[in-house]
């Protein structure tokens, strides 16, 4: 049962479970779960998870179902977001 | 139309205001604002100049779409050659004063010579005036701005101006105006104070024409919509800012931290745009009390902050109670990670500083950062700091050295010469992080590969403005592309370099290409301005934009050998992260940016290409 940290940023971190701290929380997954799992798992949509990094690489949006986690991996997540 | 076809000749030595017609033809060649007065500026100054001598020029420059309806139509830059780094320096910023300079029927300011005495410029739509500014020398930007609207009894007046730092030579001076937008980088307010120019007051009233006002209207209402409905600029922006990228570019591992000797910052979320929106233990107050918005811009993403009334450093400082400029991400990174610290409300109460008195946060960070550094190593004593320990992560130490560097005195004047210079004094000039002597911003190459060349070959020094293939390399826009791969980046610096010359040429904000291309871009030019203006135009004049810069800067002095990293970013891998192993591949990028640009293998362009460019 792998335990992933997911991160929810901007205007995703109201997602999160109440409590969350620094926009993370702990997901319990079972054997062969991908990153995609995890999105709907939390009722993320393809389009509203623009960026999706797995311990800092980039998962674009057509490997996300079949990238697998593992134990202490991290999945951060953004929407469409900007700077400079 | 859209300029307005005369600008302003302003010879401090002499005293002398003239009056002077736009050259149209340049007007079409280098639309306006970085690449119309970046011509002016070439044309009229030798590229060796001293530039804190009274030969340097600077030109405050409008673009056309400045004062216009278009979305976020309110920019202006300062041109000059820059004292930091001895480039051409082409400092872009928002607010309210550039709308007020072209309402008040000018293109552009030139400024010859230096005054005997302190002064300040006075424009009231055709009426221009040189005025005593003894009162106000020596006094801060913000005493400064809010005293002439007293004095001219009109709180609408917008005015540009500098601090003490500009007037005793900091390097990396701004000229600040509407008291936090800021012209910020290479030292341009340091070249008003050489010429013992205060500020620049403007009230303008005149409007400002386009050629076809219906056509205009309706696509800039339309692409105002297109800002609107996008995701980045509908939404996270105004939201979140450019703060937001904290934790992105800190997750990627390509956040300097410690003086780039880190990439990934263990308290990047304390720094971060979602800690700014979460209540404070103390207070229950978030950091960040609202956005705001510059001229004309329908996206919003400034930081406007509140300070914690019970953090140590505000408590001498009734001033910094009041919502005022928070930090952008650029100022965050600086003063945060890459000096180590976490303290989100130091940070601020460090800006604030930087805005009331005129200094580059970036510079000033990264230049603290390389302090900090030499301290401990055991270079730098507390003997010679003025007796603060300079350790990174001394949230204490970033606020005393804000406000002495703010002010020019102590310790703070051997930081304000910036970081080369004080590495170089130190006997340690490679642990300066900077290209062509100005600091770098808050992307670390060896992780975003794309941005090593871009500060590399950045006209102005290191800089993330001129090429931000970020957006490509992190964020996917226009298009995805590898951060950890140098394949294609060439290219991809080159394609950005010159769109964003063009962008800056129009007085347009660079943010709206989150959602904008020169495609859309064109349109709003066009239906404004005389001439016909499509996105290939506008490609071209980017281009030639580009080209005269590096022009400017190779007869200046600069060669290939300037268009290079701090050894740490070339020698040193990323010790975590997607990063981990890797250094800077330069090396791998840079023959076949100088092939793509029509350069020859030392840097310089052929003469066909100075052809091709109509150079």
């Amino acid at each position: 049962m792998p335990r992933v940290t997911l991160k929810l940023f901007a205007l995703l971190g109201a997602r999160l479970p109440p409590g969350s701290v620094a926009n993370a929380t702990e997901v319990v997954t079972a054997e062969g779960t991908c990153v995609a799992d995890i999105l709907s798992g939390f009722g993320l949509t393809d389009r509203e998870c623009h960026l999706v990094l797995l311990n800092g690489n980039f998962v674009p949006v057509d490997e996300r179902a079949s990238t697998r986690v593992t134990e202490g991996d991290a999945v951060a997540v953004w929407p469409p977001i900007g700077g400079g | 139309m859209s300029w307005t076809g005369k600008f302003l000749r302003i010879d401090l030595s002499a005293g002398t205001v003239k009056t002077e017609a736009l050259n149209r033809d340049w007007a079409r060649q280098y639309l306006g604002q970085r690449g119309l007065a970046t011509k002016y500026f070439t044309e009229e100054v030798d590229p060796k100049v001293e530039p804190l001598a009274p030969e340097n020029k600077m030109i405050f420059t409008t673009g056309p779409l400045t004062g216009t309806a278009a979305s976020t139509g309110g920019r202006y830059s300062v041109v000059t050659k820059g004292p930091l780094t001895g480039c051409i320096a082409c400092s872009n910023s928002g607010g309210f004063f550039g709308n007020e300079l072209k309402n008040a029927g000018w293109d552009m300011i030139i400024v010859e010579g230096r005054s005997p005495k302190p002064v300040y410029l006075s424009i009231e739509n055709e009426t221009v005036e040189i005025r005593d500014a003894s009162a106000y020398w020596g006094k801060t930007v913000w005493e400064t701005e809010n005293g002439l609207k007293a004095d001219h009894q009109d709180p609408l007046l917008r005015v540009a101006s500098i601090g003490a730092a500009g007037e005793k030579g900091v390097l990396y001076a701004c000229i600040v105006n509407d008291l936090h937008r800021a012209a910020g980088r290479s030292g341009v307010g340091a070249v008003m104070g050489s010429k013992n120019l205060k500020a620049v007051a403007v009230r303008g009233t005149r409007g400002v024409r386009v050629k076809d006002p219906d056509r205009f209207m309706a696509v800039a209402t339309e692409q105002k919509k297109v800002l609107a409905d996008n995701a980045v600029t509908g939404q996270g922006l105004p939201k979140f800012g450019t703060q937001v990228l904290m934790n992105v570019i800190n997750e990627l591992g390509a956040l300097p931290t410690r003086n780039f000797r880190e990439v990934q910052f263990e308290g990047a979320h304390k720094i971060s745009a979602e800690a700014m929106h979460e209540p404070r233990p103390t207070d229950g107050k978030p950091n960040l009390a609202t956005n705001g918005a510059c001229f004309g811009c329908t996206i919003a993403c400034g930081r406007i902050s509140r300070m914690d009334p019970g953090h140590f450093s505000i408590t001498s400082r009734p001033q910094y109670s009041e919502p005022s400029g928070g930090v952008e991400y650029e100022a965050a990174w600086a003063m945060g990670s890459d000096c180590g610290v976490d303290d989100l409300e130091a940070c601020t109460f460090a800006n604030f500083m930087c805005n009331e008195h005129g200094i580059d946060p970036i510079s000033f960070g990264s230049t603290l950062a390389a302090a900090m550094e030499l301290y401990e190593t055991g270079v730098l004593t507390k003997e010679m700091t003025g007796g603060v320990e300079l350790k990174f992560g001394s949230a204490e130490a970033l606020v005393k050295m804000a406000e002495l560097t703010g002010r020019g005195e102590g310790f703070g004047l051997e930081l304000g010469q910036g970081s080369r210079r004080f590495c170089a004094k130190y006997g340690h000039p490679e642990l300066s992080m900077t290209v062509k002597s100005q600091e770098f911003p808050a992307y670390d190459p060896r992780g975003i590969q794309g941005m090593g060349l871009t500060y590399a070959t950045s006209n102005r020094g290191a800089c993330h403005l001129r090429s931000y293939t970020v957006a490509s390399e992190v964020l996917g826009i226009p298009f995805k592309t590898d951060p950890l791969s140098t394949d294609g980046k060439a290219a991809l610096v080159k394609a950005f370099q010159d769109a964003t010359a063009a962008f800056d040429a129009s007085g347009i904000c660079i943010f709206t290409t989150f959602a904008w291309s020169l495609e859309n871009l064109a349109p709003q030019l066009d239906a404004a301005c005389e001439g016909e203006w499509t996105p290939e135009v506008l490609l071209e004049v980017g281009e030639r934009i580009w080209t005269l810069e590096r022009q400017f800067n190779l007869a200046a002095g600069m060669t290939a050998k300037d268009d290079t990293l701090p050894k740490r970013l070339l020698k040193d891998a990323a010790k975590t992260g997607p990063a981990k192993g890797l250094t800077s591949g330069l090396d791998k990028m840079l023959p076949e940016y100088y092939q793509l640009r029509g350069w020859t293998p030392d840097g310089v362009p052929t003469p066909e290409t100075l052809s091709r460019l109509a150079l």
